[in-house]
């Protein structure tokens, strides 16, 4: 004997449930959160120019510029990749954000004998630092407005004058000690969200956290210990 | 053995609750958690006190339903379940902290009761084979390889008991979840509906009110059954695939 079970049609599933979803939220957090990554590699790459001098760094900031010309008119690359950035860095804000209440609301009433999740804190406080940090970091070095000496196209000039005043220099480290452990946790649970099974891809995460916030470090160490002046 | 016990109590749904702290003398530390439990509610009852609520069943690990924190962990020290908890994993004259399982979608029925009819509401939405059964079917009329079999089992051996939720930072169900789609997405009779298991059983684990996964891995540190965070992983997957 067979019994036939109706099986109903499947549901439309659009974007937005997909956003409504803690699993599509936590998508968009890792998707947005891989591209900062990488945006922040090239970055530490092309910082480490410093040590090639001031002619090399600076014809480097002015060559981002003309990137795509003459197909793209003169600064309009850079243009593209910030619009890049900003809808990226909104994003990820947006997802932690609204994940974050969502996850304290699911524990209305707290434990008496609590315990305090490292890694959690570090991603939601850490983050919020990063946020205001990289805002400072472009009032300083991008548009200058932050920057005493501030000479327009002239980064080598910029970096060595900023890095010459000591509390800038702990903005700096502390901000990137927060963004390693921001990627040290991050990366691998970027990579988890998206469905990486196997362990490994902690030690991963721990060595693109250590890379990357050893590469920005060594600039201001740099500066500071005169070694590029 | 002598202990402090501080124990959440709260006599119904609409209590505000408070913790309040017994003693208990003649406590062998080859007794159960729940058997220390019971000695301690002997004792209340004989002073004509209300004895402690807590969940309890099958006292050999396999119901899921003896749920508490013990010191700020679930199920206590030892990754295991309450009843399987030994009292000889803690010391003469120790304080120990008593709460109930902590998330807003395990309302605390009494005491350390709480209701956890949300993971049967995830079940329902798809973590069963809509196929006609009957009687069990030869072993190889359906081939299963070996690897897949393995896993199946293991996600299979999730006891429902809540452990996950109620130490995850977020008060996520994220592993009990993917134990269950896990289990039934990796074998060839959950196929038909593999797609549709896994967006039902996600949004009605939303529903509930559960927090989202940080794969902070308190889940997996408290799972008396072993479920890995491999599971989550795979969840994440399953729920990508069907969202294409
Ligand atoms: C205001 C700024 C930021 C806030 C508030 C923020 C917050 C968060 C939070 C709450 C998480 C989830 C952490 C978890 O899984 O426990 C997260 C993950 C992540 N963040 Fe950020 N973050 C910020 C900036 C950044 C920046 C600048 C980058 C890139 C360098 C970044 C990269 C990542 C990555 C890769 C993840 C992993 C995504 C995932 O968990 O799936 N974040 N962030
Ligand atoms: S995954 Fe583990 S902790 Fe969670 S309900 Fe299942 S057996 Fe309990
Ligand atoms: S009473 Fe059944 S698992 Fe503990």
């Amino acid at each position: 004997m067979s019994t036939d079970i109706a099986v109903p049609p499947q549901k439309q599933r659009p974007v937005g449930r997909f956003w409504a979803s803690t699993i599509g939220k936590k998508t968009v957090m890792a998707v947005t959160g891989l591209a900062l990554v990488a945006y922040l590699f090239a970055h530490m790459l092309g910082n480490l120019k410093i040590f090639l001098g001031a002619a090399d760094i600076n014809g480097y900031a002015a060559w981002l510029r003309t990137i795509g010309e003459p197909a793209l008119p003169y600064g309009v690359f850079l243009w593209i990749a910030r619009v890049g950035l900003i809808v990226a860095v909104v994003l990820h804000i947006v997802a932690a954000a609204q994940l974050s209440l969502r996850d304290r609301r699911a524990r209305p009433v707290r434990y008496v004998h609590g315990r305090v999740s490292f890694a959690t804190s570090t991603m939601r406080w850490g983050g919020a630092t990063l946020a205001v940090y990289v805002v400072w970091h472009i009032l300083d070095l991008t548009v200058g407005v932050a920057n005493r000496d501030y000479v327009d196209g002239q980064p080598y000039h910029n970096i060595v004058a900023d890095f010459s005043v000591w509390w800038v220099n702990v903005i700096y480290i502390v901000a990137l000690l927060m963004l390693g452990l921001h990627l040290n946790h991050g990366f691998a649970s970027a990579a988890r969200t998206l469905g990486v099974a196997t362990g490994t891809i902690r030690t991963v995460g721990t060595v693109v956290a250590v890379v990357i916030t050893g590469g920005f470090l060594v600039v201001p160490i740099a500066v500071m210990t005169g070694l590029v002046a | 053995m002598k202990l402090t016990l501080r124990i959440w109590r709260q006599s119904g749904p609409r209590d505000r609750g408070r913790m309040v702290t017994y003693r208990v003398e003649d406590v062998s530390p080859d007794m159960s958690f729940l058997e220390m439990l019971d000695v301690l509610n002997q004792d209340l009852i004989m002073r004509g006190e209300q004895p402690v609520a807590f969940d309890h069943d099958c006292r050999e690990g396999i119901c899921g339903s003896c749920g508490v924190v013990i010191n700020g962990r679930a199920h206590g020290p030892e990754r295991t379940t309450t009843c399987q908890l030994h009292m000889r994993s803690f010391a003469d004259g120790d304080v120990v902290d008593v709460e109930p399982w902590r998330a807003k979608g395990f309302p605390v029925v009494k005491d350390l009761v709480v209701d956890r009819s949300a993971f049967d509401r995830i079940i329902a939405a798809g973590g069963y084979v809509t196929a006609p059964t009957g009687s069990a079917p030869e072993a190889h009329a359906t081939p299963v390889p070996k690897p897949d079999a393995d896993v199946a089992f293991d996600n299979a051996t999730c006891i429902g008991c809540g452990a996950c939720v109620a130490a995850c930072p977020n008060g996520s169900a994220m592993l009990f979840t993917s134990a269950k789609v896990t289990h039934l997405n990796v074998l060839p009779q959950g196929q038909p509906e593999r797609e549709r298991r896994v967006l039902d059983m996600v949004e009605a684990m939303d529903q509930e009110g559960f927090g989202g996964c940080t794969n902070t891995g308190e889940c997996v540190a408290s799972c008396p059954k072993g479920i890995p965070l491999a599971s989550i992983a795979n969840l994440n997957r399953e729920f990508l695939r069907a969202s294409r």
